[in-house]
């Protein structure tokens, strides 16, 4: 189907809409056509879909992007089966938190409210652009688009300079990944000339790479997404992205952009599975933040802060998953993750909504009366996330376990650590905000209410996803080939050698079963402990200490990283600058006044002096000339 | 009579004219080196003109030549009329031909 | 050595001997005398090289009008050897050195170029040839060179009121 442009092509239009009337249009109408575009390209995608089903998958080749000689960058998509899945769960989830920002932003003048739709709509038009470019130059359009969304985003109350920061942090920490990643994409470039997948992604061309090349281009393609997705050690920035809208995080922060690395490592999985080293060192990474950010989500207050950190976390299993070659089940993972952790967003944004701008679930609690949709939706989101069976995370997360088992069992337990923390913190969080009694003033008690319809729905739609989207991927013990996504997704990853381990059934029930039984008892704990939580003075000790304060990591990348360069840059500027660059400048300044006055004195406004200069002159340049054998030459051609 | 001679004899009566103009002050004297620049010109030229109608072999190739150098005697008479009324005048304001006095340029 | 040669070698040293002359003499009277010596050595090679008519419009023009107009101005303003005034030496010896180089270089050009041509070398032709006679120059001039020739005329015009406004007294 050739209607393959007109999935970016909508909202693009959007956002020049919402973008160049935010001051004619009514808030409205701003709402309609944001939301109205989203709905156009979700409908094109499930069109696509199916055409990609019946067997439409293809390179879709517009126009040349770039064409200097022999050197040519079209301008295409990438139409098949891994692109669907993204287009769906791009513009699916984010028709979902269009339509549930149209609510939730609804007390912002409507000039910021179109900025916020023009900006969320050329969000998911650079996603797009990421997902479907035929080549890792589209892609890095994209990338870099997302990038520039997530900034503006963050920072969409400008007139707050802790925001403004943090959106300045994303950026650069953001930047430094992509440095990594163009160098990956130069590195390619200069070894196959083509940037393109269907022509890079061949035998002959992979051939074309030697080993440390591969592994050189794919840890630094790794560079990029651990820019992009938040991974060790470049993870810090997502905590602070919360500064945000709540629903920007939703779609930004958890379900979509920062999904972008696995995306572009499941894409150039061929690259990968030639980079044994590489992949070990993704497994590594991703399990390590995985078990490292749930640590800190244990002992987080903020309830956005949990959900970023469980999203860096949820981020790191999908890590794991592409560095044990599990690439179906990380883009599963993908999937599952982007309906429950955007629901668990939803649910926050609605439960703050409802606190008018509360954070701290230290004075929430006892909301389940007050905001029943929520408070289901949230729960279920819960049981997603911490992986209880049949919820959709229990298939996704065990699919990557299972896989993480059969490559290192070390990998298993720590990533079974990671779940359990993860039952807790959510449990944690669920049960300090909806169970107990209301902790926060009198003022918001009677301010309490359900959010309107048009956040519920979404949320009731991303409940009911979440719940049965695990159905997609029924690992082969309950049903063989029941695992429709893998099925979808084979011709994608067909190109792979088969996994040269794989579990016995028996050694798959019993993991499936520890660690069901595990997530269950960790659960209950933490219900049973935060139930009816109290708030307490008492100040934490101990390693719940370097929990609270994130084991320190930014204050570490402050004292290593940030202030070293801030010194340096203030010794460049103080000494280098003003002694050295601006010595050179003026000295030069001075050396040409001085020699003028020197030069001057030559001007003796004596004729004869003048004219015994040009005499010299003449002179030297017929030394000059007559050298070059010009004059000769010229002579020679007046007399030939 | 070989060209180069008259070459020789052309750059040589330049060369005087331009020591002339270097070494003396008397404005009058530096006219005439000038002059004599002119006259080494013409000299050259119909030396050129007569090469000319040798090595073409053309009864009048060559003759251009000549008539630059009479118009260049035209533009002579015409420079020397003005320049002398300017030396006069020159010297009616300063009584002196001395053409370092004339350093005003610098100013 | 025909009589045409050794001509032009007597010729030679007569321009080159008065026209340092020029130079040398203290008496600004004496130079022009030496220039309008010069003019008739040159007007001599004109003879030698056929060029009729310049040789006596040189005489004519140059020596007889022109340095009559010198010689005018010198006696008018009486000027002789008392009242010359001298350049420093220093002034005068770097004239004459770069002057000096300058013929230096000069020469040697034509002495390359002399050495590449040698056995052959382009000849002026002497005492023969039609084109510098009265007639066809003549032709020429009021033909193909009419324009100009008629522009000279606005030309000494303007020399003309140009002079006489200068020298006009305020």
């Amino acid at each position: 189907m050739n209607l393959a442009y007109l999935v970016p092509l909508f909202p693009l239009v959007g956002f020049l809409i919402n973008g160049l009337f935010r001051k004619q249009l009514s808030k409205q109408a701003v709402s309609v056509v944001g939301c109205g575009v989203l709905l156009a390209s979700f409908i094109l995608s499930l069109v696509l879909f199916f055409d990609i089903k019946a067997g439409g998958a293809g390179v879709r080749t517009y126009f040349d992007f770039i064409n200097v000689a022999d050197f040519k960058i079209p301008f295409a998509f990438q139409v098949d089966q891994l692109t669907a899945v993204f287009l769906l769960i791009i513009t699916g989830v984010g028709s979902l938190i269009h339509i549930y920002s149209s609510a939730y932003m609804q007390e912002e003048t409507p000039q910021h409210f179109a900025r916020y739709f023009a900006y969320l709509n050329l969000f998911v038009f650079s996603m797009l652009l990421l997902v479907m470019g035929a080549n890792f130059l589209i892609m890095f359009i994209g990338w870099e688009g997302v990038g520039l969304c997530s900034y503006l985003l963050i920072g969409y109350w400008f007139k707050n300079d802790t925001f403004n920061y943090a959106a300045r942090k994303a950026f650069v920490m953001n930047r430094i990944g992509d440095l990594g990643f163009l160098i990956a994409l130069f590195w390619i470039l200069s070894k196959t000339g083509t940037l393109s997948y269907h022509e890079l992604f061949t035998p002959d061309m992979l051939a074309k790479f030697s080993r440390a090349d591969v592994t050189a281009i794919t840890l630094l393609l790794f560079v990029g997404a651990t820019g992009k997705s938040a991974q060790i050690p470049l993870y810090t920035w997502l905590p602070d992205a919360m500064a945000g809208p709540t629903p920007v995080s939703a779609l930004i922060h958890a379900a979509t952009m920062v999904t972008a690395g696995i995306y572009m490592i499941a894409r150039s999985h061929l690259l990968y599975s030639l980079a044994p080293f590489t992949n070990e060192i993704i497994a590594i990474i991703g399990v390590a933040t995985a078990v490292f950010a749930a640590s800190i989500a244990l002992r987080q207050n903020d309830i956005k802060k949990v959900l970023a950190y469980s999203t860096v976390s949820q981020l790191g299993y999908m890590f794991l998953g592409l560095g044990v070659g599990a690439y179906g089940g990380a883009v599963f993972h993908v999937m599952t993750h982007a309906f429950f952790k955007a629901l668990l967003f939803l649910g926050a944004g609605s439960v703050i909504h409802a606190m008018g701008g509360q954070q701290d679930s230290r004075f929430m609690g006892g909301l389940k009366k007050f905001m029943p949709v929520t408070h289901i939706t949230f729960l279920l989101a819960c049981l997603a996330i911490a992986g209880v069976p049949p919820f959709s995370g229990f298939f996704s997360k065990d699919e990557i376990l299972a896989a993480a088992y059969a490559s290192s069992p070390v990998l298993y337990y720590l990533g079974v650590l990671g779940a359990l923390f993860t039952a807790f913190y959510m449990f944690r969080i669920y049960a300090m905000t909806f169970l107990g009694k209301f902790r926060g003033t009198q003022e918001q008690a009677h301010h309490l209410h359900e959010s309107p319809k048009a956040m519920t729905i979404p949320l009731s739609i991303l409940a009911v996803l979440a719940v049965i989207a695990g159905f997609l991927g029924i690992p082969a013990i309950f049903a063989p080939h029941a695992h429709l996504l893998e099925n979808f997704l084979s011709p994608v990853f067909s190109d792979l050698p088969a996994a040269s381990e794989t579990l016995s059934h028996q050694t798959e029930w019993m993991l499936m079963l520890v660690t069901t039984v595990l997530v269950i008892a960790t659960i209950i704990w933490a219900w049973k402990k935060y139930a009816d939580y109290q708030k307490s003075e008492q100040q934490e000790t101990g390693l719940s200490k370097v929990l609270a304060n994130k084991w320190y990591v930014d204050e570490i990348y402050d004292g290593l990283i940030v202030n070293p360069v801030m010194k340096f840059s203030n010794f460049l500027k103080n000494v280098i600058d003003k002694t050295f660059i601006d010595g050179i400048v003026n000295g030069v300044g001075r050396f040409v006044q001085y020699s003028s006055r020197q030069i001057r004195l030559v001007q003796s406004g004596q004729v004869g002096g003048y004219i015994l200069m040009m005499v010299l002159s003449l002179v030297v340049l017929f030394v000059i000339f007559w050298n070059q054998a010009y004059i000769l030459t010229f002579i020679h051609w007046i007399f030939k | 009579m070989p060209i180069q001679y008259y070459i020789a004899l052309a750059v040589t009566l330049f060369s005087i004219g331009v020591v002339g103009v270097l070494i003396r002050r008397n404005a009058i004297i530096v006219f005439m080196c000038i002059e004599l620049m002119l006259n080494a010109a013409n000299l050259l030229l119909v030396a050129f003109s007569k090469t000319h109608t040798a090595t073409t072999g053309l009864p009048l190739a060559g003759i251009d030549g000549q008539i630059f150098v009479f118009f260049i005697m035209v533009v002579a008479a015409a420079e020397v009329s003005v320049g002398l009324a300017i030396i006069v005048m020159m010297y009616r304001n300063t009584h002196s031909v001395d053409i370092d006095f004339l350093n005003r340029l610098k100013n | 050595m025909g009589i045409a040669a050794i001509l032009f070698w007597i010729l030679s040293a007569l321009t080159i001997f008065s026209a340092i002359m020029i130079l040398v003499s203290k008496n600004p009277v004496h130079s022009v005398l030496w220039l309008i010596a010069t003019f008739f050595a040159i007007s001599g090679h004109y003879i030698l090289l056929n060029a009729q008519f310049l040789a006596i419009v040189n005489i004519i023009v140059y020596a007889g009008a022109i340095m009559v107009l010198f010689l005018f101005v010198i006696m008018l303003m009486n000027l002789d050897a008392r009242t010359e005034t001298r350049k420093n030496l220093w002034m005068k010896l770097a004239g004459v050195i770069s002057g000096g180089m300058l013929l230096w270089i000069l020469i040697s050009v034509v002495r390359t170029y002399a050495e590449q041509t040698k056995g052959h070398p382009d000849m002026a032709v002497l005492n023969t040839g039609t084109i510098g006679l009265i007639k066809p120059l003549g032709k020429v001039l009021f033909t193909q060179y009419a324009l100009p020739f008629e522009l000279c005329s606005i030309l000494f015009l303007s020399a003309m009121v140009g002079a006489v406004v200068i020298g006009k007294k305020n």
